[in-house]
Parts: structure tokens; C-alpha cells; sequence
């Protein structure tokens, strides 16, 4: 499993209420049901994937993030986790906000645009950076806001977002990461792993 | 018509009391059974038929001679698998495969009871079925399926007996009729009663059958359970065994020969007083006003755990509707389900062979059967 999941699995409370809003095919789901919470929900847009979670024995909502979180009551879960996905949003603010209304906490992971190598892309070569964490080309990448993991933390400050917990992935690798070390954190990992609360 | 001898039945004795205010007993329901039901009888499905279906929902159906209406789902190896399973189906009351409708014989007359017969309700259908689970010794269901107003059953079915069901399945279906529904149910209902033969529903004393105006009720309705890109596709302006028009009102394109043909052997397997019936029971269907308007109120205390069904290209029940189920479920932290199936055969996706569809249910049941027998270890 991605280093990734171990980290956000580390993050939920035993038997907690917990959304996986787009939850692929239930890596994450099915890993939290076996060893957390059989109090699990899933939300997907793609149609195969949702078929494939339901297969399983997991709980799968066809849907889109955008429109689709507003059919869940206030505080109805414990947690609520989006990976990697906020980037890829019309409007991650909103999104944001929903997850946190969803959701008494939100853990939200961020490929980090700040990651040396991307930068290095854009200053050596003058393209929009290509890596392993973001493959695709400008024109054909889902990614529509992209924000470095200094970014994040801005917009958390600015909107009142409690940061109850960061982490940052670097090569797999798990890292603290604070106000304090951001600058370097931001420069040196390619995920950022984030636990909010308003 | 009175085919009671011919199907397996139970006799209600103990009287029930219809929404109309009505109350029946002694009343007959026929149905089927499939699989095997295990010691612990905790493997029963009751499958819950549409509008024209019965309850030969698998194998030979005696009557048409052809496939039961749901053999590409249910049987030995399919999605609703017999191995594993016992199935439940009965017949509807108001329906004519022998549960009780206008065509059962009324003792004291010895006629059809006709439009006598208590204008019914879904609820009303729900709360005759219901019966089967005492009949069987079951004290829980392993889940309620049904597609179409068989979906209806399935909400109505819960919400009625929350803790009966361990699995809900409604498929292709609404928490309520709605205008567009009732509309095409009443242009169905509108061409039997303007057929001189129907004679006020007693066509059975006066020896003639209104298969003209149910025939029509069965066009219209066909249409309705295609999308217009499978009927494209499948007949577009193709010309029926003939090369070109022939400047008459006979049936020219294969699509009027195929709807003919669709109304005419309908005529032969169905009541027409049990179509007025059982279209007004779906019409009166309004899940979320029995509860003030408020659908998740319907079923706050479910234990089922639900999965919705939807089909992109019906437009009869759309997805829409099904997730305003999914919503009023997740509402009250319910464990549901939802995906909507990829299919350009409209609202009958859930009776065709659909391989998306199929496997999607077979692994759902498979998978929570699995479940509930390590829990059993």
C-alpha cells in the first residue's frame, strides 16, 4: 500500500465515522475497514471504480466531490479524507470548506508544487513541469490548481483552518512539518499531509 | 381467467386493511420460489415484480411459454444465484397470474370481480407479500430486490419492516410518481377505457376483451422503457418487408410492426382491469408524503443496508430520482450504496442482459453473503 495511506490510517481513531471522498478503488477504504473502522463511506465519480468498490463489499456513493458532498449533513463523519485530489477541483475553496462541514476533521494530502525538481523544471527548462507525482502535460493534466505546500498553509491561515497536524512525504519517507521547517519542508518533499478543523 | 388452480398459492385468512379503508381476507398469493432455503434460513431474497411482470421471474413461465422476465439475473450461476439464494417472488395483488385481482372469481357471484375490486396501493402490495415470510418460517431476509415499481416495493417494503431485510436493492425506481409518470399510466389507462369492449370493466360476462385499448396502453408504455438511441439504433427509419413506403397507415417502419407485435401478445398474457389497477397503485406511490414530506423519516429505523441502482438512459426513472432515494438515506447516516449503470437501453436495462449491471449486483450479493457467513464462524 502507499506510504501515503499508511500515513492518513495513522491519523483516524478506532471506529471512527470516516468519508473516503474519492476513493479510487478502495485501496484506502479497504485497508481503514480491515484494521480501523467499519464506519466507512466512500464517494467516487468514476462509474468503473465505484462498481469495483461495491464489488468489494465497501460502501460507494457514485459522485462527484463538487456537487455531491452538500447530500451529507453537518458533522456526519469524523473524519473526511481527500488525496491528492483538491488540485484537480473547480473550486477547491469550496470544496475545502464542504469537507469541513462534512467532516468535524478533514485530512487533505497535496502533491507539492514547491518540490525542487518541479521548480528546477520551470527555471532550468522554461516548460510546466512534468514529474512522477504530476505525469501529465499542460494540456492534458487535471490538475487545475495546483499550490505548494507553503501555499496550503497560507490559505489555511487566512480562511481560520486550524492545522491540527502536518506531515510532509519526502521519497516515502514521513516528516514533520511546521511553520518552523516550511520553507525547507516545502522545498525538499513531494506530499504534504494535512489534518484540519475550523 | 381465474388461474388459481394452476399456481402455487397461500391463502391469507387473517384480514388486512387496505389504505383505501377496505378490508380483505381469505385472499390468495401465488408465487414462486427458487434455490434451496438453508437450515439457518438466512439465504432468502423476495424479488419484487414491475407493473406487467408475475412471478415467474426465472425459468419457463407457463403461461408464454418464453423465459421469465428476469432469467438474465436470477437463476443457477447468475447474479441473484439460485446456489446460493432462495428466491421469493409473488405475483402482486391486482395482478392476474393468480394473486388476488379484479379476474379472481368472486364466490358469491361467480363473476369476476372486475371494478369491484379495491383500488390497491404499493403498501397494500408490500403488506400481502409480507405473509411469505411468516408462510416460510423466515425471520429475516437476506435482501428485497426489485427494479421498477418492484423498486417501489423495495422502499415501501423496508420502511414497513425495518428490520426484516438484511440487504435492499431498489433498482431503476422513485420515491414518488411523478407527473410525467402519471401521465403516461393515464394514457394507458385512457386507451382501454375508450375501447367499446371494455364494457365498464365486465368484458369477461359480456364474452369480448378490450385488447385493442391494452395493446395500445402496452405501445405507449414500451416507448417509454427505450431510450430513443436504442430505438435509433435498433429500427431507425428501417422499412418493414417492404422496399418502399406504400402510402397507406399499415405499418411501414419496423418500429410500428415491432410495437404492434410488443402490444399484441401482451394482450395475451395480461388483464386489462389489472393494468388500471396496479398503474393507479404506482401513481398513488408517494413514499415521502406517508412521512410529511420527509423521505428520510421513511426510513429511520432501518437496519438494511441499501444499494441504489440507475441507469443513464432511462429517462422513465431517472437517475435523478434514484439519488434523491441515496440522499434522503445518507441524510440519516444510512449505509448506502449508489452507482449509476452505463446503458443505452433505457429504463429495461435492469431486465437485459446489461454484463455491467449484472456482475455489479452479482459481486454486491456475493461479497455481503460472504460477509454474513464468516460473521456466522
Amino acid at each position: 500500500m502507499k506510504k501515503e495511506f499508511k500515513v492518513i490510517s495513522e491519523l483516524i481513531l478506532q471506529n471512527s465515522k470516516v468519508l473516503d471522498v474519492g476513493c479510487g478503488d478502495g485501496e484506502l477504504m479497504k485497508f481503514l475497514k480491515d484494521n480501523k473502522t467499519s464506519k466507512i463511506r466512500g464517494l467516487e465519480i468514476s462509474k468503473n471504480r465505484v462498481q469495483n468498490c461495491l464489488s468489494k463489499g465497501l460502501t460507494v456513493i457514485e459522485g462527484n466531490a463538487e456537487n455531491d458532498l452538500q447530500q451529507f449533513p453537518n458533522n456526519s463523519f469524523d473524519f473526511v479524507i481527500l488525496s491528492q485530489t483538491l488540485q484537480a477541483f473547480l473550486d477547491p475553496e469550496k470544496v475545502i470548506s464542504e469537507l469541513l462541514r462534512v467532516g468535524k476533521k478533514a485530512i487533505v494530502t497535496i502533491p507539492n508544487f514547491g518540490y525542487w525538481k518541479v521548480r528546477l523544471n520551470l527555471l532550468i527548462k522554461g516548460t510546466m513541469p512534468v514529474t512522477e507525482n504530476l505525469p501529465n502535460e499542460w494540456y492534458n493534466t487535471p490538475n487545475l490548481h495546483m499550490c505548494t505546500l507553503r501555499d496550503f498553509f497560507n490559505f489555511c491561515s487566512k480562511r481560520e483552518i486550524k492545522i491540527f497536524k502536518s506531515l510532509a512525504l519526502k521519497n516515502d519517507k514521513t516528516l514533520n512539518l511546521s511553520a518552523k521547517n516550511l520553507a525547507w519542508r516545502n522545498l525538499e518533499s513531494q506530499l504534504g499531509i494535512f489534518l484540519i478543523e475550523k | 381467467m381465474n388461474k388459481l388452480k394452476q399456481f402455487k398459492n397461500i391463502i391469507i385468512t387473517k384480514p388486512q386493511k387496505l389504505d383505501c379503508g377496505k378490508e380483505i381476507s381469505n385472499f390468495s398469493i401465488s408465487y414462486e420460489t427458487y434455490g434451496t432455503l438453508n437450515e439457518k434460513k438466512d439465504n432468502a431474497i423476495l424479488v419484487f415484480h414491475a407493473l406487467t411482470g408475475d412471478q415467474f421471474a426465472s425459468g419457463k413461465n407457463p403461461i408464454t411459454n418464453k423465459d421469465g422476465w428476469w432469467s438474465y439475473a436470477l437463476g443457477s450461476g447468475k447474479a441473484i444465484d439460485t446456489e446460493k439464494f432462495f428466491v421469493i417472488c409473488a405475483n402482486v395483488i391486482g395482478g392476474c397470474m393468480g394473486s388476488y385481482g379484479p379476474s379472481t372469481i368472486d364466490e358469491e357471484t361467480g363473476k369476476p370481480i372486475g371494478t369491484n375490486f379495491p383500488v390497491i396501493t404499493i403498501n397494500d402490495m408490500v403488506n400481502a407479500q409480507y405473509n411469505l415470510l411468516e408462510h416460510f418460517k423466515i425471520d429475516k431476509l437476506f435482501a428485497v430486490i426489485g427494479g421498477s415499481m418492484g423498486g417501489m416495493q423495495v422502499l415501501q417494503f423496508v420502511s414497513n419492516f425495518p428490520d426484516k431485510s438484511r440487504i435492499a436493492i431498489p433498482i431503476a425506481c422513485t420515491s414518488s410518481h411523478s407527473a410525467q409518470n402519471i401521465a403516461f399510466n393515464e394514457l394507458g389507462r385512457q386507451a382501454i377505457l375508450a375501447d367499446t369492449n371494455w364494457k365498464n370493466g365486465l368484458y369477461e360476462e359480456n364474452k369480448t376483451s378490450p385488447d385493442k385499448g391494452l395493446a395500445v396502453a402496452r405501445m405507449a408504455a414500451h416507448i417509454t422503457y427505450l431510450s430513443k438511441k436504442g430505438l435509433q439504433e435498433k429500427f431507425g427509419r428501417k422499412l418493414q418487408e417492404r422496399d418502399d413506403l406504400k402510402f397507406s397507415f399499415d405499418a411501414d417502419f419496423q418500429i410500428e410492426s415491432y410495437l404492434r407485435y410488443q402490444g399484441s401478445v401482451f394482450v395475451d398474457r395480461f388483464d386489462a382491469n389489472s393494468y388500471l389497477y396496479i398503474t393507479r397503485a404506482m401513481d398513488y406511490f408517494d413514499l415521502s408524503k406517508q412521512f410529511n414530506g420527509n423521505l428520510s423519516a421513511a426510513f429511520s429505523n432501518t437496519t438494511s443496508k441499501f444499494f441504489v441502482i440507475s441507469f443513464t438512459s432511462d429517462w422513465l426513472y431517472p437517475t435523478s430520482e434514484n439519488r434523491e432515494i441515496v440522499i434522503a438515506l445518507n441524510a440519516i447516516g444510512a449505509d448506502v450504496g449508489f452507482v449509476e449503470i452505463e446503458s443505452d437501453k433505457g429504463h429495461d436495462s435492469f431486465l437485459l442482459d446489461v454484463p455491467d449491471f449484472l456482475d455489479t449486483l452479482g459481486n454486491y450479493l456475493k461479497t455481503n453473503y460472504k460477509t454474513l457467513n464468516e460473521k456466522r464462524i
